[in-house]
């Protein structure tokens, strides 16, 4: 139940973009890593510029890292 | 030279001595800046009130210094915004500063507000604001303006109100209607009450200079994130009249009070700002601690609740006297129609329902502004300084960077007041918001719509009088005369007759308004809209009006 969201499979190259975003961090500290991931979610979200969007990409995140969270505890 | 507070004489009265119990229409607890205004709104609308007052003078040192455009308008419908704008200090540059940089890492311009009577915001001393309204106050002989008079018990009665007053010769009562508590965020009201007031307090601590400098430095407001005079922290520069400027320092949690607000502890704060060598003399030194906090009903029996005594921001953003005042402004209506037998005591349900949801909005801007400026976790800052750092390159981000959002007022879009849009509407003003400004002229002056409007209800006819049919301006007569009357207001080029008219000389009244030729909005007395038709039905206008007074 996402109208705006798209999760289906978007992108023609995953292995591309998942590369660029690991190649960001080359070099960094973890500091300036934390600094450039906080950089990246900004600029995206303006591109965005939409805030249910936005708030549906943010409760995934969340929520996924939960549901880990218990899985962790569990085993 | 420091600003001396003004100090009044302690009043004594009669009561004290023989025993007896007066009587009043209104008794407003606290001359701050909320109950002096409401005193101002009830006491021009002819009503008895005593305002009672624990000091005999102004609070020292200002601490509002910023007040926005709403509170303005309604500081103007009450006749004290013209000196508060001419005394006050208009700035329009801000710049952003971050670290180590000399150079802002940005700089903005805010726009005057186009095509209308008041500013977006100016900067004045709260007591400026105090002493305008005081004197205001002189001039009505049904408002009694009472210094040194503490309340110190009260019984609420569904009569009334029984009240018992402290002086320094002895105590007396008062017998009033109503009671409406602008006592301050200490309010001994609420305690008395016995309402709660939940919230959060922000674990910092922000120390105040106000200073006069003995050079001139530019009308900028300045803020610095993390700077290299105050590292980890943020600062505030802003300018008040009088060449007075005041400067906050975020100091953290785990400070002493005593000490930090000491001249000789203050000072090297300064200079590590301004350089060595610069010279100031202080107006006031205090510090204080941030709390968001609200009640959660402003209304008990015949207790009012206005102003901090209902809710307390922290001050990013200047929302404190810009909301009470708002509060004052909502209210006077009400009580106005209900102390003349016009309107059921139920109207101040409405009240506390748009008033609360104001504080409501106004705490959440304030406490984000708050968790930007003094991030609460190691994430929270890494983001506040992502945010900086891409706004010295990137235009975008500057609208992430929250360092105080200037106080707008909140519409009540669900207000059981409001009668809901029936048709679409290409914009303008929304049922349950306050009215938008506009240059107009009427008899070849120039005036300002807003002017025209508030203290009744009004309703604004987007046509010429000859368009109306005879039906219609019966009418629009008979609203005029009744018993909660409306006052008709033609937006026309034409002289209306025996109703008023404005011209709409540039076509900005009908363009904020959205409005249509034959098109009419309802307005109440806070110039609020009330409900809006693209063309005159007085049945609808009835049954609109009966509902904007708490009748339906
Ligand atoms: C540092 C600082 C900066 C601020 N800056 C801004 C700003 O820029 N813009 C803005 O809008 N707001 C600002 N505020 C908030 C603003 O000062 C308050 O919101 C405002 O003063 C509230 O007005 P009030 O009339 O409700 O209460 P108060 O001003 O607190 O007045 C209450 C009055 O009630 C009297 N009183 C109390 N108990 C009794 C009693 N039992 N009997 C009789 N009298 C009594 C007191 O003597 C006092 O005079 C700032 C506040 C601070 C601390």
């Amino acid at each position: 139940m996402s109208p705006n969201l798209i999760l289906e499979p978007n992108l023609a190259d995953y292995d591309e973009v998942y590369q660029k975003i690991i190649d960001m961090h080359s070099g960094l500290s973890d500091e300036e890593s934390q600094s450039a991931n906080a950089k990246l979610i900004l600029t995206l979200a303006n591109h965005i510029g939409d805030v249910g969007v936005i708030s549906e990409a943010v409760k995934i995140a969340r929520d996924n890292t939960l549901q880990w969270r218990k899985k962790d505890t569990q085993s | 030279m420091p600003y001396i507070p003004p100090k009044y004489e302690a009043v004594i009265p009669q009561a004290v001595h023989d025993g007896g119990t007066e009587q009043t229409t209104v008794l407003i607890v606290g001359a701050g800046p909320i109950g002096l205004a409401l005193a101002l709104d009830l006491g021009l609308r002819g009503h008895d009130i005593i305002l009672v007052n624990r000091e005999s003078q102004l609070t020292d040192g200002s601490r509002a210094i910023c007040y926005a455009k709403r509170p303005l308008e309604i500081l103007d419908r009450l006749g004290i915004s013209d000196r508060m704008v001419e005394k006050g200090v208009s700035w329009n540059i801000g710049r952003v500063f971050f670290k180590d940089r000399a150079e802002p890492v940005y700089s903005f311009d805010l726009l005057p507000v186009k095509d209308q009577k008041l500013p977006g915001m100016i900067n004045i001393q709260q007591y400026y604001n105090e002493e305008y309204n005081i004197e205001a106050l002189d001039g009505l002989d049904n408002v009694a303006l009472r210094w040194g008079n503490t309340l110190t018990s009260f019984e609420d009665v569904d009569t009334g109100v029984l009240a018992g007053i402290e002086t320094s010769e002895g105590v007396y009562r008062i017998q009033a209607d109503w009671l409406i508590a602008c006592d301050g965020y200490k309010s001994v009201t609420r305690k008395m009450l016995g309402m709660e007031f939940e919230g959060e307090t922000f674990h910092d601590n922000f120390l105040i200079a106000d200073v006069k400098f003995r050079k001139a430095y530019p009308t900028e407001r300045h803020f610095w994130f993390d700077p290299v005079f105050n590292p980890g922290q943020s600062a505030l520069l802003h300018k008040q009249p009088d060449d007075i400027w005041r400067i906050d320092f975020q100091v953290g949690w785990d400070i002493d009070r005593e000490e930090i607000i000491k001249p000789e502890n203050v000072s090297p704060r300064i200079r590590a700002m301004f350089g060595e060598d610069v010279e100031f003399e202080y107006e006031w030194i205090s510090v204080y601690t941030f709390n968001c906090r609200q009640v959660d009903q402003m209304v008990k029996g015949r207790v009012v609740l206005a102003g901090d005594a209902a809710h307390l921001v922290s001050p990013f953003g200047a929302r404190g006297a810009n909301t009470g005042f708002q509060d004052g402004d909502n209210l006077a209506w009400k009580l106005d129609l209900i102390i003349n037998g016009k309107a059921d005591r139920r109207l101040l349900e409405s009240y506390d329902q748009e008033r609360s949801l104001a504080a409501k909005i106004n705490i959440l801007n304030s406490t984000r502004s708050t968790d930007f400026i003094t991030p609460k976790s190691i994430v929270s800052r890494q983001f506040r300084d992502a945010v900086l750092q891409l706004s010295a390159e990137y235009h975008f981000a500057r609208g992430f960077v929250n360092s105080g959002r200037l106080s707008l007022p909140v519409p009540y879009p669900d207000s059981t007041l409001n009668t809901p849009d029936e048709a679409t509407w290409g914009g303008g003003v929304r049922p349950g918001t306050n009215c938008m400004d506009a240059p107009v002229s009427t008899g070849g002056e120039d005036k300002w719509l807003l002017n025209s409007l508030g203290w009744k209800f009004k309703l604004l006819v987007f046509a010429d009088v000859g368009d109306l049919s005879e039906g219609q301006l019966e009418g629009l007569r008979l609203l005029a005369a009744a018993d909660i009357p409306v006052e008709s207001i033609f937006i026309s080029q034409f002289e209306a007759g025996e109703f008023s008219s404005l011209n709409d000389i540039s076509g900005l009244v009908q363009d904020r308004y959205a409005a249509g030729s034959g098109a009419v909005y309802l307005i109440r007395p806070d110039q609020y809209v009330a409900g809006r038709w693209h063309e005159l039905d007085l049945s609808k206008l009835g049954v609109a009006l009966r509902r904007a007074t708490g009748k339906q």
